[in-house]
């Protein structure tokens, strides 16, 4: 499990390198470990930019690959709609620094096989998603 | 055609991945929106950013592009230019603007 601070851009996009790391000193295949890291990649941006903190868990399993990630902070009021390409609530910093895009969650979505969801209003979002590895025939849209 | 092709016909400057300019460029693309270059890019672009922070050498990494060109004369930042040698990416820099730079590299068939 891996800590992840709200607001810190410097550290930014460590957790996910982590990740990748770990999965490729596994021996996992590239196109698995490229598909996670970006999903992981987005969902650790997403705390950093709108979160108070949080954390993201890895779990390994012969049949697929799950990532965790479970924050405090002021939480989606509108999961649906967060969910829509091009929708942001991004500060001026955070486009500054090219993110809040409003295509981090459908980025997730669109490399992982599954994806759950659910928010809290005012206290925290957990996000969990899924890669299979046994189904690693999945082409990317724009692969 | 090859990073390097890019490099010696624009005379770009080369900040980091000196090693790696042989790698074989597909295309390219520009944003300064990580989350649209994560969507939208693909394996062996080059990529065309005034971001200098260095979210962009992971992202590059990512997805594997052949190299970042920086453009308007910016630098990348110092922990940028240290996270891109770990990685082996190489980050090129142009005094030109993007729309300029874009036009010329689409002339000479980076599409």
């Amino acid at each position: 499990m891996f800590h992840i601070e709200g607001g810190d851009f410097t550290n930014a996009g460590s957790i996910s390198d982590h990740v990748k790391k770990i999965l490729s000193k596994a021996g996992f295949p590239n196109k698995i470990i490229r598909r996670i890291s970006i999903a992981a990649f987005e969902a650790e941006m997403n705390v950093i930019c709108y979160a108070t903190r949080g954390d993201l868990s890895l779990f390994i399993t012969p049949n697929f690959l799950k990532v965790v990630v479970e924050d405090e902070g002021k939480g989606i009021p509108d999961v649906n709609l967060a969910m829509s390409e091009g929708y942001s609530t991004a500060d001026e910093k955070i486009r500054e620094l090219g993110f809040g895009a409003g295509m981090g969650l459908p980025n997730i979505k669109r490399n992982a096989d599954e994806m759950i969801l659910t928010s809290k209003f005012r206290q925290g979002t957990h996000l969990e998603f899924i890669i299979y590895l046994d189904r690693q025939e999945t082409q990317l849209p724009f692969e | 055609m090859t990073v390097f092709d890019i490099v010696k016909t624009f005379g770009l400057q080369t900040r980091t991945g000196k090693d790696r300019l042989h790698e074989e460029v597909t295309g390219g693309y520009a944003s300064d929106l990580l989350s649209d270059v994560i969507a939208h890019s693909r394996k062996g672009n080059i990529w065309i950013t005034i971001q200098t922070h260095p979210n962009i050498v992971a992202v590059a990494t990512m997805k594997e592009l052949s190299g970042i060109i920086l453009t308007g004369g910016r630098e990348p930042d110092v922990d940028t230019v240290q996270k891109a040698e770990e990685e082996g990416m190489p980050i090129l820099v142009s005094p030109l603007f993007t729309f300029e730079l874009v036009g010329k590299l689409y002339q000479i068939g980076i599409l």
